[in-house]
């Protein structure tokens, strides 16, 4: 049953009405970006808590829906600018408002005295409002803008400090590989067209019988366009560079919203997925590859926000295990407690990054519990959940998955098993980055041991907030509430000792983390240097970056410099120029014929009719 | 007309024409081209076309052959040293005029009617012609009167001296 | 004697047509090529008083006489660029008065 909401285009409208006021106001008027920016993100917040109280008022199953005007109507297909909100885009919704406002009002401490203050609140505002419009959006169409506008805005933030060459190169790669998977988006989006003449998700969802034969290429395809932008293998090369952006930028964008939209696209388009089999065998496949890759590779980084990164990469990868083995419920569940505790890890770095003056290096940092304690404490929590202490929210969720894994209703018994080992190479990452951070002794210089210093209340709040979500956040009960939206994916219940090994696994890697950085501190070297090779790659992210250079972007420029330099001088002009010439050439022949001589005229004449007489002699 | 006659008038009317075109003095050319007109009105005569015939001798050999006399001794022009122009286009030229002679001659002759015995009394004469004139051919003929004021005019302003 | 047929005229009409054209294409005076015109359209109303003659009809006889008139203005207009040219060029060589070329 559908109810119509006029509040729904309002959630989407204040921060789009921000990204105005900051523009308009926000530089002249100093201490307005700090009220504007996050104050409509509140709005939004509270109308999102307004209309999803609504929608679970309703009967099960039931959706809010806002038509705001007929957009496309091209022959039998039409696209309206109209929002849906069921529990799927509720849930998401609140996690992207609530987040979004808490990571803003952080982000006024962060930035504090930058000279694009009001720039960035602007862009936020705006990553914010496509967020919403893709989350909101009623049809695949309106859905492509939103993923197109946060495409944007990512690309405009990771490049916030321009001036800085590889800020601006970061940025541009985002954008790039990301662009690679909205092609495979769009000829995804051009087959449901032609097969099923609409993009409503609602219609296609009542026509999907008609589209089985063709499920699988169409789920194929978006698949890959959700590999771009949730940077899953081959398209994550992306995401550790993106670090480069603002912290705030990497916790709201690349852990808790942006990159979550391939996730949701998969879930809201269950119905087809349902139908391919084969597609969902993929998506769990690449998912848990994913998952264990970026683990091994956060293993050898020394660089705060670039473990973050790929543990990011990581837990995205348990994501799409999920959708790929019918747990859905499980998958979106995780989403947003990985909302929950990887915005705060991020925070939290920049928390750290903030003390150490600009320092991320965490062989350089340590020794901060004493001296950063809200941030050190908050830290603690947020590495826990992602770790699967018990009761943490990371705990119930990841649980979720590995059993969808084991039991679920495409079940991958084999998957289950890469993602144990890929849980328990998260603890341990998870916890080198606590322990080189806050244990021990600070090995940084003594110009920045003199300013370390916790953050204004302005940034440890919302990290108080988030820590408090992360930890209790598992008792929400999402799977249940989206269970409607997602097609009542079967529920599988952990086996007891499913938990168990979890719960090993989780504390076990937790624990070498402990013995290997501070306990033995020697022992790290020792082992990488047992394993140099090894070592090596993983730090070296196995050089993927290069392959990909090496194999497709070279090629591409020398092919662009061929077409630059010879074809199209050569082919192009020359066919122009050739036109030129031969008219000129042609001209330069014909033009004999006027001799300016009568005789030689009247010559012609008489030939012509002598052939014209010719010509009636023989019709007869 | 009986054909001797014919055979005999037609191949002066020939002679007569190829003067015209080959001879090298223009004044022998216009007076073979008066010779050509004379000869022509007699086969005009013998087709029963009588009006036609008369005024071609005045129209024609009366007036504008004179007319070319007038032009021709106004100019002064000699004898030629040279008649014709060059070899390739006299190549040209007579291949050209005999194609169309040899691709016309067939089809004339097959268009040909036989020659109806008689004709309608007073057929040729002055007021068959003016009866079709004044009626049927009414707007060409007012058309012909202007037609004939413009070259007048436009002769004379061509004509004028300049200094 | 039967009189001569029709076709002879035509062809006599065709003969002249075509010596009149040959004297167009390669006399270089051109006066004389201006008679020569003249002679082409005598042949013509030749053929005209011929085909009349053969389907009984005046018709054929009104447009020659159309035919006189319009070539007696023709060839006086003519003659009188002929003299307009002549005093400007002293020539009355058609391969001089050719400037009007490439």
């Amino acid at each position: 049953m559908v109810v119509d909401a006029p509040l729904l285009r309002w959630i989407v409208a204040l921060p789009a009405l921000g990204v105005l006021l900051n523009v308009v106001v926000g530089r002249r008027v100093a201490p307005a970006a700090k009220v504007i920016g996050p104050g409509v993100l509140l709005g939004s917040f509270v109308l999102s808590l307004v209309t999803a109280a609504q929608l679970f008022g309703l009967a099960e199953g039931a959706a809010l829906a806002d038509r705001v005007w007929e957009w496309i109507r091209a022959g039998g297909f039409s696209a309206e600018v109209a929002f849906r909100m069921d529990a799927l885009a509720a849930v998401m919704c609140l996690v992207v408002t609530g987040i979004g406002f808490l990571i803003h009002v952080y982000s006024v401490g962060y930035m504090h005295g930058d000279p694009g203050f009001a720039r960035f609140f602007t862009y936020l505002n705006l990553f914010v409002t496509a967020m919403l419009v893709l989350v909101l959006a009623d049809n695949l169409l309106l859905l492509f803008v939103g993923w197109e506008g946060v495409g944007l805005c990512s690309y405009l933030l990771i490049g916030f400090w321009y001036d800085k060459v590889e800020n601006a190169v970061a940025g541009k790669k985002a954008f790039l590989v990301n662009r690679i998977g909205d092609a495979a988006f769009l000829l995804g989006l051009f087959l449901l067209v032609q097969h099923a003449g609409t993009l409503q998700v609602s219609a296609l969802a009542a026509r999907s019988g008609s589209l089985a034969p063709w499920a699988l290429p169409i789920c194929l395809l978006l698949f890959v366009g959700a590999c771009g932008k949730s940077a899953q293998i081959p398209l994550y090369v992306w995401l550790p560079d993106a670090m480069a952006g603002p912290t705030p930028v990497s916790a709201l964008i690349h852990a808790a919203t942006m990159v979550t939209a391939g996730v949701y696209l998969v879930a809201r388009l269950h119905f087809l997925y349902a139908m391919a089999p084969a597609a969902l065998a993929v998506v769990a496949a690449i998912g848990a590859a994913t998952a264990l890759l970026a683990a091994v590779i956060g293993t050898a980084q020394n660089d705060i926000k670039k473990v973050l990164a790929y543990s990011t990469v990581s837990q995205l990868g348990f994501m799409f295990l999920g959708l790929g083995t019918g747990a859905a419920g499980a998958a979106i569940f995780h989403v947003v407690t990985h909302a929950f505790f990887k915005g705060l890890l991020f925070l939290g770095a920049g928390s750290v990054i903030h003390a150490m003056s600009g320092e991320q290096d965490m062989r350089r940092m340590g020794g901060l519990r004493a001296r950063t304690p809200i941030t050190f404490w908050t830290m603690v929590a947020g590495t826990a959940a992602i770790a699967g202490v018990p009761f943490t929210s990371g705990f119930f969720s990841k649980d979720e998955i590995i059993a969808g894994a084991f039991l679920g209703a495409h079940a991958q018994p084999l998957l289950g098993v890469v993602a144990y080992a890929a849980a328990f190479l998260t603890a341990f990452y998870m916890g080198r980055m606590l322990f080189m951070t806050f244990f021990g002794e600070l090995r940084a210089s003594h110009e920045v041991a003199h300013h370390v210093h916790e953050s204004p209340a302005v940034m440890t709040v919302p990290l108080v907030v988030l820590a408090a979500f992360s930890l209790a956040g598992g008792f929400l009960p999402i799977p249940h509430l989206i269970a409607p939206s997602i097609g009542h994916p079967h529920a599988a219940h952990a086996a007891p000792w499913m938990m168990a090994v979890a719960v090993a696994v989780g504390l076990g890697g937790l624990a070498l983390a402990y013995w290997f950085y501070v306990v033995q501190p020697g022992l790290p070297w020792l082992v990488t240097g047992r394993i140099e090779g090894l070592y090596a790659l993983a730090r070296d992210a196995f050089r993927v970056d290069a392959l990909y250079d090496r194999v497709i972007v070279r090629p591409l420029f020398a092919l662009a410099d061929v077409l630059a330099r010879r074809v199209d001088p050569g082919l192009v002009d020359g066919v122009v120029n050739g036109a030129a010439t031969w008219v000129a050439a042609t001209s330069h022949l014909t033009r004999r014929l006027q001799t300016g001589n009568v005789q030689h005229y009247a010559l012609s004449f008489l030939a012509g009719a002598a052939v014209l007489v010719a010509w009636l002699v023989r019709r007869g | 007309m009986n054909p001797i006659a014919f055979l005999v008038l037609a191949a002066l009317l020939v002679v007569a024409a190829v003067t015209v075109v080959l001879h090298r003095n223009p004044v022998h050319s216009a007076l073979a081209l008066v010779a050509a007109m004379c000869l022509l009105s007699v086969f005009f005569i013998a087709l029963d076309a009588q009006l036609i015939g008369f005024l071609q001798v005045i129209v024609y050999a009366g007036a504008v052959v004179v007319l070319f006399l007038f032009v021709i001794m106004l100019l002064n022009l000699q004898r030629e040293a040279r008649a014709l122009g060059s070899g390739a286009l006299v190549v040209a030229g007579g291949a050209a005029a005999l194609a169309f002679l040899a691709l016309m001659v067939p089809g004339l002759v097959r268009v040909a009617g036989p020659r109806p015995a008689d004709v309608a009394a007073g057929y040729g004469e002055t007021v068959a012609l003016a009866e079709r004139l004044f009626t049927v051919y009414l707007l060409p003929f007012e058309l012909t009167s202007v037609l004939l004021l413009v070259a007048i005019v436009g002769a004379v302003a061509l004509a004028k001296r300049t200094t | 004697m039967p009189p001569a047929p029709l076709a002879w005229y035509l062809v006599l009409s065709a003969a002249l047509f075509a010596i009149g054209a040959l004297g167009v294409l390669v006399r270089r005076n051109v006066i004389v090529m201006f008679m020569a015109i003249e002679l082409m359209l005598n042949a013509v109303n030749l053929a005209f008083v011929a085909f009349a003659r053969s389907r009984g009809s005046m018709d054929g006889q009104v447009i020659v006489f159309f035919v006189m008139t319009v070539a007696a203005a023709e060839a006086a207009v003519g003659l009188a660029i002929i003299l307009s040219v002549f005093r400007s060029r002293e020539t009355t060589n058609a391969d001089e008065i050719a400037s009007l070329r490439w």
